[in-house]
């Protein structure tokens, strides 16, 4: 059986990629993640793994290229400011198509803001952040065990499909303490990685690149980059339903917010009113399926997020009309209590007279 | 005297940059009259005083030019 | 009789694409050379610039990855820490090196990243059409400095490998020039010695190389060789600049004074 600690949840996100096989961490400080480096900087000498503390957020994410195009598994992590500086190695990551992890733990913003718990970055990590076109698969998670496993599961991905992988977390998620299982990872069949340089003995060179002049030739592999990304979006959405089979108001929300949104479905439960939850876990693909398939039976949808409002256009884009959608934010770093939220149920619930 | 060495210049890759010209010291290549397929007049082997020095070939930056000694 | 000079058989059998009297292909020959002379195919990995040598997969007979301008000295440490068995250097322009990766390439070379690069230095951003570069020149002419440099307006030179020679994680730093076949052959003597440093596990190791771009410096191959000797050299002096190994590489002739 499996030993229940009490972790962490940035260690528990380095203790899982450790254990996912991770060879190589590459990252630059900055708040609130610096517990992930200074994780990585005592575990990594223990397992005869790299850590390496880059000049900066872009040197860093392009040693994680290095790393990926000579094979090994590698990540790095980093907050809202850092993660822009890291779009231009995420759109090269993307078009090379090497695997890597990317921790986002979601602070404040815009600009340098704040370093309190905030979702203003969906839009950044969903929409692909760096320039061209390109997807990359971003999971949310809600709790320390689910972020332990899902780091382990983002690996998989990474190499399964050849892409950066995103984990997109905030403050909260990171310095929450929770007792977690920590397992061993589970068997995933990964693909001989017949891309990677190791020298060319005895075999045609290799390149990896992503420079393609002509534009048939570039249209070529933005299809195929697409043929792929319409295969994660087949295989990867992952969500969680809360007491939605009866609910006439949904709630929508991710990460944290869905914490505390879980919070305030069970007090209007005890109040008598049919209230659930849909928890999106994977932010890109988005679960449409599941939100579609909600909205046949609710009345109304209720987006709660961090921020001024992102994650409710993907909510829109796929009730396409066919349930009121409403949204309820606050961002800047302000994390309400579920008695807020609670309230702002309850309110619709009248207004809408549910 | 005869030659002691010898020069042979691939001239389709040849660009006409006549580095080649200024570093022979046997003055032992000339641009040709002809064109080659990118309209560059190539460089050609014209007298028969090469000694096999190689500074040509280490100076053209097409690697169109190989050299024999014996 | 005997083939002397033959092309490299890690130099692929295409015509390149880059512009008459170049010199990049010249430095791509002198690479070649090397590594099948020191039968290094198979651990040698390259990271090349973006800039006009970015196509220099089509050449290299040996694993290439790309990178982002300016980042080629960290992917290289991400690489390299990977796989420390393997021979890793990457081919950089001046605003590569200099500008937009001055971070990257001081850093790496402060950790003494078991790296190599080779710094091309021809003073002028070659592929996007002769801009001022980092290196470009007092005085000198490009499309953003009409006027010529003016120190008081876009600043001095940059010499980033003097930067470099000072610090501890450099091991062998040199600067080399094509002007002249025996100045390329120690252009080549120095890049295998930065090569062999790195596969002592020494430090960093790098050989700027000083080179013509006569399209953007708008004059014939002819004549920029003539200005990398007179004009370039002086501003751009060669010679080793730090050789942490046993045998220093001062007697290669390059590198005595002229007579």
């Amino acid at each position: 059986m499996d030993k229940k600690v009490l972790m962490k949840g940035t260690d528990a996100l380095g203790e899982a990629a450790i254990r996912a096989g991770c060879k190589c961490y590459f990252g630059y400080p900055i708040t609130p993640q610096n517990e992930v480096p200074e994780y990585m900087s005592r575990r990594m000498e223990e397992v005869g793994g790299v850590f390496l503390q880059g000049e900066s957020e872009i040197a860093s994410i392009n040693m994680v290229l290095g790393a990926a195009a000579s094979g090994v598994r590698a990540m790095t992590s980093s907050s809202s400011p850092g993660i822009s500086l890291k779009q231009e190695g995420l759109s090269f990551l993307a078009a090379l198509e090497l695997p890597a992890v990317i921790v986002n733990i979601n602070r404040g913003g815009p600009g340098l803001g704040n370093i309190a718990p905030s979702q203003g970055d969906y839009y950044q990590a969903t929409r692909g952040g760096g320039h061209g076109d390109y997807r990359m698969p971003v999971y949310a998670p809600a709790s320390v065990q689910e972020l332990y496993d899902i780091t382990m599961r983002a690996f998989d991905v990474a190499d399964l499909y050849r892409t950066p992988v995103m984990i997109l977390g905030d403050g909260m998620m990171g310095q929450i303490m929770e007792p977690i299982y920590v397992r061993e990872r589970p068997d995933v069949e990964i693909p001989p990685k017949d891309y990677i340089l190791d020298g060319a003995e005895g075999r045609p060179s290799r390149i990896v690149k992503s420079l393609i002049l002509d534009p048939s030739e570039m249209e070529e592999h933005n299809w195929k980059l697409k043929r792929k990304y319409d295969l994660m979006a087949h295989d990867l959405p992952q969500w969680e339903e809360f007491m939605t089979d009866d609910a006439k108001l949904t709630i929508i929300a991710y990460g944290t917010a869905a914490r505390i949104a879980k919070g305030a479905v069970k007090r209007a439960r005890s109040d008598g009113l049919k209230v659930g939850l849909l928890r999106p876990i994977t932010l890109w693909p988005f679960p449409d399926e599941a939100i579609r398939s909600v909205a046949k039976k609710t009345k109304l949808f209720l987006v709660f997020e961090m921020s001024t409002g992102q994650m409710v256009d993907d909510v829109r884009l796929a009730v396409e009309g066919k349930v009121p959608c409403e949204f309820y934010g606050r961002p800047g770093g302000v994390v309400p209590i579920p008695q807020e939220i609670a309230r702002i149920i309850e309110r619709y619930w009248l207004q809408k007279e549910l | 005297m005869a030659a002691k060495g010898k020069i042979t210049i691939d001239q389709g890759l040849c660009k006409a940059c006549e580095l080649c010209l200024t570093v022979c010291p046997d003055e032992a290549i000339r641009l040709s009259e002809s064109l080659n397929d990118k309209g560059y007049h190539p460089a050609e082997y014209c007298k028969d005083s090469c000694r096999g020095c190689a500074l040509c070939a280490v100076m053209c930056p097409e690697v169109a030019i190989e050299v024999y000694r014996g | 009789m005997k083939a002397v000079y033959t092309r490299p058989k890690s130099l692929k059998p295409v015509p390149n694409h880059y512009c008459p009297g170049c010199g990049h292909s010249i430095i791509h020959r002198l690479i070649c050379e090397l590594v099948d002379e020191m039968g290094i195919r198979g651990k040698i990995i390259c990271i090349p610039p973006a800039g006009c040598a970015v196509l220099a997969y089509n050449y290299f007979d040996f694993d290439v990855c790309e990178s982002a301008h300016g980042r080629g000295c960290a992917i290289a440490t991400g690489f390299k820490r990977a796989q420390p068995d393997k021979i890793v250097f990457t081919y950089q322009g001046d605003g590569d090196m200099a500008a937009i990766g001055t971070a990257e390439t001081l850093h790496a070379a402060n950790r003494g990243e078991k790296i190599t690069s080779i710094f091309v230095n021809n003073a002028v951003y070659g592929m996007t059409g002769g801009q001022m570069a980092p290196t470009t020149m007092i005085g000198q002419k490009t499309s953003t400095s009409p006027y010529g440099r003016r120190t008081d307006v876009e600043g001095y030179p940059l010499k980033i490998t003097e930067l470099i020679a000072m610090l501890p994680g450099a091991a062998y730093v040199a600067r080399t020039s094509l002007a002249t076949p025996a100045k390329i052959r120690d252009a080549k003597k120095a890049i295998r010695k930065a090569f062999e440093v790195q596969m002592a596990g020494l430090g960093y190791s790098l050989v700027e190389i000083l080179s013509p771009c006569p399209t953007n410096w708008k004059v014939s191959p002819r004549d920029s060789y003539v200005y990398l000797e007179e004009k370039m050299e002086k501003e751009y002096p060669i010679g080793v600049m730090k050789d942490n190994t046993a045998t220093k590489d001062t007697e290669t002739s390059c590198f005595r004074k002229p007579s």
